[in-house]
Order: C-alpha cells, then sequence, then structure tokens
C-alpha cells in the first residue's frame, strides 16, 4: 500500500507533500505536534476527506471514495448514544448487512479481551472515558478490517488507563496483524506499539523522519527503562528539536502545545 | 480528565418529595392568599371572585366545561399531529436539499412572522366553522418549532459519528437513518415539547374566531355574562389540560429515549 498526499485546508497548508507507505501488517505511528495536520493526514488515508492533491493507494486501487473496510476509532469515542454497547459495536457489521449472528459472539469475545463483559447491555453514558474507548476499539475491530486508523485514541484517558489500553492494543494486534496507522502525540506510545514511526514537522505538515523500532515483541513496560527505548524516543526527540518544535521565545517556530 | 473508575451507573433514588411537595405547597400557599384577597372584600366578584366560588362553579359547570374542553383538546392533538406528520419531513427536505431549501425557507418565515390570529378568518371562510379550519390554525402555529428544532438536530451530528460509519461504508441513506436521525431525536421531542404547549394557544385562538364552541368560545361567553367564577374555572381547567398534554409529551419522550442524558438521576442531567 502506498499513498502520497499533498492538500491544502482553504488557504492553510495543512500537509505539504506527505508521501508515506504502510506495508501490509505493518503498526506505523505518525507523531507530531498539535495541528501539524496529522489527523487530517489519517482522514485522508480514509478516502474520508479528499486530498488537495496527490493520491491514495490501497493495493494498486486509488482511493476516492471512503475506505469502506476500514476500523476507524478517535479521541473521543464516537459512540452512539442511543446504542447499548454491544449494539455501538456490531454498528459496522450492521451498515455492511453482514448475518449479525456470529457477530454477536465476536462482539462478545472482543469486549471479554478488553474487560468489557458485563457491560454489553450499558449505554454509553453509564460509561467511564476509558471503558467508551475500549468499545470504541471493539467497534473498530468487529468486522475484522485490514485497515485499522486511530487518531489519538487514547488521549482523553488518564495515564494508567492509557497504559492499559497500549497493552491490550498491542494483543488485538498481536492476534490479528493488522495493518494499522496510528496517530499520537506520545512518543512513549509511539515507540511501545509501532513497528515505524513517521515523525511529523510542525505545520504545514511533512514527514520529517520515519524512525523504524527494532524491539522485540510482545513488549511489555519494563521495556521503557530500557536503554534501547530511550534511544528511540531521544531520536524522535531530536527530530523535533531539529524543527524547533521546543524550542522557547523568538526562535520559537511553531506552536508546540504538547499536552 | 476522566476517572478510570466507571461512574456510579444509576444512583438509587432517593424519594423524591420535593418533586411533589414543594409545587404542591407553593399553590396551596396561592389559593389561600387568593381566597383571604378576595374575601377581604376589596374587590367585587366579577373582578377577582374567591377560589371556592370557582370551584362551586366548576362543580356545577363540570359537564360543559368537560365537553368544551374535549372539543378544545381534539382541535390541539389533531393540529399537533399534523405539526408532527408534516414539520419532521419537511426538516428532513429542508435539509437534504439546497434547492429546496432556498425555495421555501423565506415561505416558512413568511408564515411565521405573519400573526396567526390575522390568517384564522381566512381559514375559517375556506374551512369552514368546524375541525378542520381549526386544526390548521394549530398547525401553523405549532409545526414550526418542530421544524427548527429537528433542522437543529440534523444538522448538528458529531462529525466522528459519520466518519465510523462512512469508514464501514454507509450509504447516504444508512447515515440518515443509523446516525443523523437518531442523533437528532432529543431536539425533535424538544420541539415538539415547545410544540404541545403552542398547540393550545393555537386551538384557543380557533375558538375564539369561531366563537362556535370549545373552549375558547367558553371563555369568551363567559366574559360576556361577567361570570367570572366561570371564567377561571374554565381557565383552570384549560391549564390542566395543557399540563397533562405536556406531562404525556415527556413519558412518551422518556420511553423513546432512554439513552438520553436527561433520563440521567446523579443530577448532571435537566430532568428531577
Amino acid at each position: 500500500m502506498s499513498k502520497e498526499y499533498d492538500t491544502g485546508d482553504g488557504v492553510i497548508r495543512a500537509l505539504d507533500g506527505v508521501s508515506l507507505d504502510l506495508d501490509d501488517g505493518e503498526f506505523l505511528s505518525i507523531v507530531g505536534p498539535s495541528g501539524c495536520g496529522k489527523s487530517t493526514l489519517m482522514l485522508i488515508a480514509a478516502g474520508l476527506v479528499p486530498a488537495t492533491s496527490g493520491t491514495v493507494t490501497i493495493g494498486v486501487t486509488p482511493v476516492s471514495r471512503p475506505v469502506t473496510n476500514a476500523g476507524i476509532a478517535f479521541q473521543d469515542a464516537t459512540l452512539y448514544e442511543w446504542r447499548r454497547v454491544l449494539e455501538n459495536v456490531l454498528l459496522p457489521v450492521e451498515i455492511q448487512r453482514r448475518d449479525l449472528k456470529p457477530f454477536r459472539r465476536r462482539a462478545r469475545e472482543l469486549l471479554a479481551m478488553v474487560g468489557m463483559a458485563d457491560f454489553e447491555r450499558k449505554y454509553p453514558f453509564q460509561l467511564s472515558g476509558g471503558m467508551r474507548q475500549r468499545v470504541a476499539l471493539c467497534r473498530a475491530l468487529i468486522h475484522d478490517p485490514p485497515l485499522l486508523l486511530m487518531d489519538e485514541p487514547f488521549g482523553a484517558l488518564d495515564a494508567l488507563s492509557r497504559e492499559q489500553l497500549n497493552l491490550e492494543l498491542q494483543d488485538l494486534w498481536q492476534q490479528n496483524r493488522k495493518t494499522v496507522l496510528l496517530i499520537t502525540h506520545s512518543i512513549q506510545e509511539a515507540v511501545f506499539l509501532s513497528d515505524r514511526v513517521a515523525v511529523m514537522s510542525p505545520r504545514p505538515g511533512r514527514i520529517a523522519e520515519i524512525v523504524a523500532i527494532d524491539l522485540p515483541r510482545p513488549r511489555t513496560f519494563d521495556l521503557i527503562e530500557a536503554p534501547e527505548f530511550g534511544r528511540y524516543s531521544r531520536r524522535i526527540r531530536e527530530v523535533f528539536a531539529s524543527w524547533g518544535v521546543f524550542a522557547r521565545g523568538p526562535e520559537r517556530q511553531a506552536p508546540a502545545r504538547a499536552r | 480528565m476522566m476517572a478510570p473508575a466507571a461512574p456510579s451507573v444509576r444512583r438509587r433514588r432517593r424519594p423524591n418529595f420535593a418533586v411533589y411537595v414543594y409545587p404542591v405547597v407553593t399553590v396551596a400557599v396561592l389559593f389561600v392568599v387568593w381566597e383571604l384577597l378576595a374575601r377581604a372584600g376589596y374587590f367585587p366578584r366579577y373582578i377577582l371572585p374567591a377560589p371556592t366560588g370557582i370551584a362551586a362553579r366548576f362543580v356545577q359547570f363540570k359537564g360543559l366545561i368537560a365537553r368544551e374542553l374535549l372539543v378544545t383538546m381534539e382541535e390541539t392533538l389533531v393540529g399537533f399531529a399534523l405539526s408532527v406528520v408534516f414539520g419532521i419531513p419537511l426538516a428532513m427536505a429542508l435539509c437534504a436539499s439546497r434547492t429546496f431549501n432556498c425555495a421555501v425557507y423565506p415561505l416558512l418565515i413568511g408564515s411565521q412572522v405573519v400573526p396567526k390570529v390575522a390568517l384564522a378568518p381566512l381559514f375559517l371562510l375556506w374551512f369552514g366553522f368546524g375541525l378542520t379550519s381549526k386544526a390548521l390554525i394549530v398547525f401553523l402555529v405549532a409545526f414550526f418549532p418542530i421544524v427548527v428544532d429537528t433542522i437543529v438536530g440534523l444538522s448538528s451530528t458529531e462529525p466522528g459519528k459519520l466518519y465510523v460509519a462512512r469508514a464501514a461504508g454507509a450509504t447516504p441513506l444508512q447515515l440518515f437513518w443509523r446516525v443523523r436521525l437518531p442523533n437528532a431525536l432529543p431536539a425533535i421531542f424538544g420541539g415538539m415539547k415547545v410544540a404541545i404547549t403552542l398547540a393550545v394557544v393555537g386551538a384557543i385562538v380557533g375558538d375564539f374566531i369561531a366563537a362556535e364552541n370549545g373552549i375558547g368560545r367558553l371563555l369568551l361567553s363567559a366574559n360576556g355574562n361577567m361570570d367570572t367564577e366561570l371564567l377561571f374555572a374554565a381557565i383552570l381547567a384549560l391549564i390542566a389540560a395543557g399540563i397533562v398534554l405536556f406531562l404525556l409529551m415527556e413519558a412518551v419522550e422518556k420511553l423513546a429515549l432512554p439513552w438520553h442524558i436527561s433520563q440521567r438521576r446523579d443530577g448532571s442531567g435537566a430532568a428531577p
């Protein structure tokens, strides 16, 4: 799968000559400062937002309409408040008009895998933020999409839930080996989960560097203390620094509101 | 930002005395003060009759009041039903087609800036003194909030909710039925709650102009006879009926939207 984009959002040039290839079954993260266009990049990749110029291709087929078989998750869980947990998870299957029966079992399995087995009859308003995000993750995986697109899926969570879900996501991925595009501003999360990390520059966003993460899996959080892990994190910080992301005062080139 | 633990899902309902006791006490105090004021002798009976006198008149004329109220309620409900049946699809069409929107919107606004009382005689001329003309007046008053709120609801769908469905390959029709419409339901019900109260006003306007039957006509004739006690009795019956209609509407809303934030009982929702 290969993609090329070059897009402007109105007069704002959000992405500038971004070119990125995703291999089959690869886990690729994109890290970048706020406002660098990484979310736009994901929406373009999903065919949900048109690129101003350039193309997205899956295999050899250009994507002009939404990719009809991608799983997608956002920072806000975007659950449908009027559906119970199980019905939310089953949404993509319903939309694809497939037989619900086998998927109901699969939905329960997925929910159980993220510790939500007892919550299938609840409405979203009865769940905590972390629980909602778990449901959103199950929904993104229910129809077994070959491509999983995630935009800051854990960005709104507290640190503990976030690490917990990082581990759960790694488990899910190791069992299914989907192609994953994860947008994040957490360097640690990117290094921990990815095969490769694409580092984006401030706006207009470009791919500044692609860092291949060669760490054994399954990765555990002990690994974060390891020197190799630190080396990768440092490398990514260096790229940001060279773009002035961490600069203060007058030499600061772009707002870096890394939370 | 969010706690890792689940918020307590539905707190045990406290015995909700306040909800019932406070309004009852307020109304009781109001009636007592009113009674004392009326009996003090400052005002003649046709200006301020005592609540007890009104109650007596109500009992005396309860058959008549009930009959006329029933007529007015029929007008109200038929007109309200028309508002829902035409208002919601109209709002959908306005949202779906820009051309239709441009063509019809000025007309819609025009129908609302003209005072409905001014149109009522015309309706009577066209459709006679029966139910039709009055239901149409009710419709004219009540459909607008339904249209406006439905449009607000339909056009305020979070992009993320649509992206999720589109990424799974949703057709425009699926997006509408599975995302936009359910997402708009709370707003639509909001519009219907406003509409049901306005519908009663519309029905009374119709009664006034046609002056043939209905509680509006009873108000007029009681007024003409300086029978202020009957006037008040009819008004209070009308208020009671209006409240019942509103509560019915809320009950339907509760049944239809068990998932909505207003159903929470932990104080974060609007409902008591």
